[in-house]
């Protein structure tokens, strides 16, 4: 199989990029690890006339943790999360997904930036992206733009880019005290999308209360969805096995699944419950450690 | 477009269309050790290294192979002799059909070089991006820990 032609560039600087972007307008689109987009384009499901390719400008494959938020470039590889020492000793809730993404090879090539902005929701990043309050930094020849991460996220594979903009970074606020974050993901065999996964982080105050929750879901709504009520359930709280069950009821009312192939809309609303309730114990767990 | 590419080994110019994918490309040259299994990004049939990294090269145009280096089954030989990682899939019956090896052999070459001894669930991990059909595994993750002794011991 392959793709319906298409004209293609490899710039070498992001200034470059951004103006073939904005040359180009609505045909071009950015081509990353390629790892979604390639299949699409060989199954015709997408046909740009002209692709971006941006994985020869250099500078986009850092991971930072300097002012206050743990910073993924656009190059960043899943696997380059995985082994990064920087995300484990910031995010509890990125280093457990990046193992599960997809599989290792799939993983030595796309990248978490190409996933945000996919926003498919049976993909595991905007899920933890929106339990850590994330926020997508955009660049276009105008300037950059921050986008939290709730606003970016519009729609099954929809995301508020204008035409022209790149996903330059992703970045999340490090822990203001005490935080932890976990990612529970049921898939039928390794290397595959989610039947359900929760992304789950909580941070405590001084006093050891719940000071901030956050909790989202995937592959159980058209888009990766946060489960608001049961966020709101849990701040201010003394943490507890009652105010998790509470919140896992919940998380599961957030959950609007089918039933398909991968079981039925009832049982998964169950996993959801049962992950929440395992997912705010490990953010606990971590959080206290 | 023109592209320039270390093709196992030896340096080598082409011209290609952007819409060609970097394994039809592979193929293309008669190195068709690189195999087509699904054609979306699912088995790892297609494996090669880029720059030392196992990736699908079903999953790649061949403009974005440009300036860089592919290791495809047939470059892991050395001299006229088999690699390690060779050896042990033939002395370990690694293989039944023979359709996964050699994206199996270079994602396990690649595994190996970044750790020369990897446990069993190590091993089994590395691989679970590539498919076999027919072995169930077991002599697969033999071989590689057979190629990781041999490779450690010499
Ligand atoms: C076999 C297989 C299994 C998978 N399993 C999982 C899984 O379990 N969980 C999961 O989450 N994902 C999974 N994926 C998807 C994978 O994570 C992709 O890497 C990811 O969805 C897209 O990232 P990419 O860098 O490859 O983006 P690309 O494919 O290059 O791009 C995807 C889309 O995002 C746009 N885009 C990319 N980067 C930018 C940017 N910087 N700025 C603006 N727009 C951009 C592109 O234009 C395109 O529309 C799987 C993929 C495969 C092939
Ligand atoms: S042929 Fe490339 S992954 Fe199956
Ligand atoms: S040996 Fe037949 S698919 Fe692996």
């Amino acid at each position: 199989m392959f793709p319906p032609a298409f004209a293609y560039s490899a710039p070498e600087s992001l200034d470059e990029a951004l103006a073939t972007l904005t040359n180009e307008g609505e045909s071009a689109r950015v081509l990353a690890g390629g790892q979604s987009l390639i299949p699409m384009m060989k199954l015709r499901l997408a046909s740009p006339a002209h692709l971006v390719d941006i994985n020869n400008i250099p500078g986009l494959d850092y991971i930072d943790a300097a002012n206050g938020y743990l910073r993924i470039g656009a190059l960043v590889r899943h696997n380059d999360i995985v082994n990064s020492e920087l995300v484990t000793a910031h995010n509890g809730a990125i280093a457990s997904a990046a193992p599960w993404v997809a599989d290792p090879l799939v993983r030595n090539r796309g990248t978490l930036c190409g996933s945000v902005a996919h926003c498919d929701p049976e993909g595991d990043w905007n899920s933890v992206m929106l339990a850590a309050r994330a926020q997508v930094v955009a660049q276009s020849t105008s300037g950059e733009r921050v986008i939290a991460i709730d606003d970016f996220v519009v729609d099954f594979f929809t995301n508020s880019l204008e035409p022209g903009e790149i996903v330059k970074e992703v970045r999340v606020p490090k822990y203001a005290g005490r935080g932890g974050g976990a990612y529970l993901k049921l898939e039928r065999k390794i290397g595959d999308y989610a039947t359900v996964a929760v992304a789950t982080q909580l941070q405590l105050g001084e006093d050891g209360k719940i000071s901030e929750a956050g909790i989202a879901l995937t592959a159980v709504n058209n888009k990766n969805t946060r489960a608001i009520a049961a966020e709101r359930a849990l701040v201010g709280e003394e943490p507890s096995d009652e105010i998790f069950k509470e919140a896992a009821a919940l998380a599961a009312q957030a959950a609007e699944p089918e039933s398909n192939v991968r079981g039925t809309a009832e049982w998964k609303r169950n996993v959801v419950s049962v992950y929440t309730r395992r997912g705010l114990e490990a953010s606990l767990a971590q959080a206290r450690a | 477009m023109q592209i320039n590419i270390t093709f196992n080994g030896t340096a080598q110019t082409s011209d290609v269309e952007p819409r060609q994918l970097l394994v039809d490309y592979i193929r293309g040259t008669g190195a068709t050790g690189t195999h087509i299994g699904c054609d979306t990004t699912s088995c790892g049939a297609c494996t090669v290294l880029v720059d030392g990294t196992p990736m699908k090269s079903c999953t790649m145009f061949a403009v974005q192979a440009n300036g860089k280096s592919i290791t495809t089954v047939e470059g892991l030989k050395q001299n006229g002799d088999l690699h390690q990682i060779q050896a042990s899939f033939k002395e370990k019956h690694g293989l039944q059909c023979g359709f996964c090896t050699p994206g199996m052999m270079l994602t396990s070459a690649a595994l190996l070089e970044e750790n020369p001894d990897p446990s069993e669930d190590e091993i089994r991990w590395a691989i679970s991006g590539n498919i076999c059909r027919c072995t169930g595994y077991i002599n697969i993750v033999k071989a590689v820990q057979h190629a990781g002794e041999q490779l450690r011991n010499s």
